[in-house]
């Protein structure tokens, strides 16, 4: 067992190296100079050299690769051109909102989507069934920006029934805090629920077939037990991969609806830093998320290998 | 073609009918039918954009600036006649006809769409072949395809992005990279899953060569998959051509795509909620028929993966 976690922790490694190099790369295929790029139109030549020597791009790409590889791994993120300001630095003060809304989105869309999922399996083929795979169909179909704006347009402007945009931090009050993060959270988790509601309902359809299944009603078990202990149980294991692959969903709706709701996060961070072409911002960031998608999914693998017996490599 | 007509021929024989068999069966199937029809009525709507009463949908126009849908307009002609035009959608903040952007728009997302989807399955379909076929090119290439599945798309698409000047072309390049992993991993799997088979086995004992092996024995294995997995790859390609021109990195606003039609009524929704809900209807739309096509294709080409 030991061995085989360890094997596994091992096994995302080059992932994460073969990203770092993806990113890398990136920065030197950029067509024109990333120097001249980052000085700005009315930039000097000296002051292009400058920012090239500080960017060190004057040095052969291999030694380039060691330096920032190098501070990487010390955990030196490097310095941001447009912001004036060290990226840890950036990111430390980025962070609150962007894992509060992503908690918030999870949160609401694992409550939500398993029952659903569950109902849709046991009424298969009613038109609860119909209801929640249309529903997801649509989920799927409706880009996040239009659903925040939907939600703005009726619950904040029609209804008031919350503020229009914005964030507050949780150390100024819960109340200003949960108000903010609502629709948000309620938006971002649309096309999470889609994803997880389906293949709830694909997974549960599978085991409701099985033999332990019939055995349970047989012995007389009421159907609710049947259906959350027995069938959802065994279902388990598809339906938590799902949630770990829809976190790559929730990062890219993170960036969309940080922009509609104007909250201060690291989605925001993304967009703005492309808009003025910070290269190392935007390698960093990406590094990050690339990091935290793989990392949460290496998590998922393990947690099964230590709770579902069945599994084992 | 001579070198194996025992083995061929039956198979040419049988197909006419089975495809015949395989569109009727397209036909019948709810989702493909209603998903189809939707599309259809989107590329006419695309390709007839002059004659539907459309203005010039880049012509800017101060003094109808920011118009509620159903706002009339007098258009003054050269000759001095003077004929009354309808902004059925209102107008932006700059006095574009809404109407005219959102008609033209459906050009950009669906050429787009079709565009990302081919490129992505043909470019995909080579570097998986390639990956299954050849051994020793297996494991460099799936490594590089996991690190850029490592990359969430939409990431991945604004990192493309920003490379290079924005325009149609950075878009549909920036769209296309995150999906080749995709494709690769499933002609891959097919590849390999394939490779197994007594036939391709006999095909192989009896010395056929490699691009005839590939061509008749491994490559119509992937057509359905792919057919399914392009559908799929056409609607995310509509809906990340929005994210990106929404968050203002995408198509240039001298195109009307629907992504930056919303762009640019995104500071004034509040009180012009229009300029963001007509074209997000025709996306929305759009996007649900290709993903109900898919779904349609996927039940009715490929039940293995009908589950899933």
């Amino acid at each position: 067992m030991f061995g085989y976690i360890l094997r596994r922790l091992l096994s995302a490694i080059p992932v994460l190296v073969i990203v770092a190099v993806l990113v890398f790369l990136m920065l030197r295929f950029t067509p024109g100079d990333p120097a001249a790029v980052i000085a700005g139109d009315n930039a000097s030549s000296e002051q292009i050299a400058l920012i090239r020597n500080r960017l060190g791009l004057d040095q052969p790409v291999l030694t380039q690769f060691t330096i920032w590889a190098g501070n990487l791994l010390t955990g030196n993120l490097g310095e941001s051109f447009f912001f004036k300001k060290t990226i840890a630095e950036l990111i430390a003060s980025r962070i609150e909102p962007t894992l509060s809304l992503a908690f918030a989105t999870i949160l609401i869309a694992v409550v939500v989507a398993i029952p659903l999922g569950v109902l849709a399996a046991y009424r298969h083929g009613s038109w609860i069934d119909r209801i929640v795979m249309g529903f997801s169909v649509l989920g799927f179909s409706v880009p996040v920006f239009v659903i925040g704006y939907l939600m703005i347009y009726v619950f904040a402007i029609t209804l008031g029934w919350f503020p229009v945009q914005g964030y507050q931090p949780l150390s100024q009050g819960f109340g200003g805090y949960v108000q903010r993060l609502v629709l948000p959270s309620l938006t971002l988790s649309v096309i999470y629920i889609a994803l997880i509601a389906r293949m709830t309902r694909a997974s549960v359809l599978e085991v409701l077939n099985e033999d332990y299944i019939r055995t349970a009603r047989a012995k007389g078990q009421v159907e609710r037990k049947i259906l959350f202990r027995h069938a959802l149980k065994n279902a388990a294991v598809p339906i938590v991969t799902v949630v770990g692959i829809g976190i790559a969903l929730l990062i890219g709706g993170v960036v969309v609806t940080e922009s509609v709701f104007a909250i201060p996060g690291l989605g925001r961070l993304t967009v703005d830093a492309v808009l003025a072409r910070d290269y190392p911002t935007i390698q960093a960031v990406i590094l990050l998320f690339s990091g935290v998608y793989v990392g949460i999914n290496l998590l998922i693998d393990l947690a099964y290998s230590l709770f579902d017996p069945r599994i084992r490599y | 073609m001579s070198a194996e007509p025992t083995i061929l021929a039956p198979v040419v024989a049988e197909r006419p009918a089975s495809r015949r068999r395989i569109f009727g069966r397209l036909l019948r199937n709810p989702s493909v039918a209603i998903g189809g029809f939707v599309l259809v009525v989107m590329t006419l709507i695309g390709l007839l954009a002059p004659v539907l009463g459309t203005l010039d949908p880049t012509a800017i126009n101060p003094s109808t600036r920011n118009k509620v849908p159903g706002f009339e307009r007098t258009i003054r002609a050269d000759d001095g006649s003077t004929s009354v035009f309808k902004h059925r959608m209102g107008t932006d903040s700059l006095g574009r006809d809404v109407y005219s952007r959102v008609v033209y728009g459906a050009r950009v997302s669906l050429m787009i769409a079709v565009t990302v989807a081919l490129a992505s399955v043909a470019i995909g379909l080579v570097i998986g072949l390639v990956a299954g076929y050849i051994r020793w090119l297996d494991g460099p290439i799936m490594r590089v395809m996991d690190g850029l599945m490592a990359i969430p798309g939409i990431l991945l698409a604004i990192a493309v992005v920003s490379l290079f000047r924005a325009g149609l072309a950075a878009v549909v390049i920036a769209i296309i990279v995150p999906e080749i992993p995709r494709v690769v991993r499933l002609v891959r799997s097919i590849v390999l899953s394939v490779r197994e088979e007594p036939y391709v086995e006999a095909a192989i004992m009896a010395g056929t060569r490699v691009p005839a092996l590939m061509a008749r024995h491994i490559l119509p294995n992937t057509v359905a998959p792919l057919i399914v997995q392009g559908t799929f790859i056409a609607a995310s390609a509509i809906l990340v051509e929005a994210i990106l021109s929404f968050l203002g990195i995408g198509i240039p606003p001298e195109t009307p795509s629907w992504g930056n039609i919303m762009a640019e009524g995104r500071n004034l929704f509040r009180v012009f909620p229009h300029n963001i809900l007509y074209p997000g209807i025709f996306l929305g739309l759009t996007v649900l028929a290709v993903n109900m096509l898919g779904d349609g294709l996927r039940d009715t080409l490929d039940p293995k993966m009908a589950d899933r």
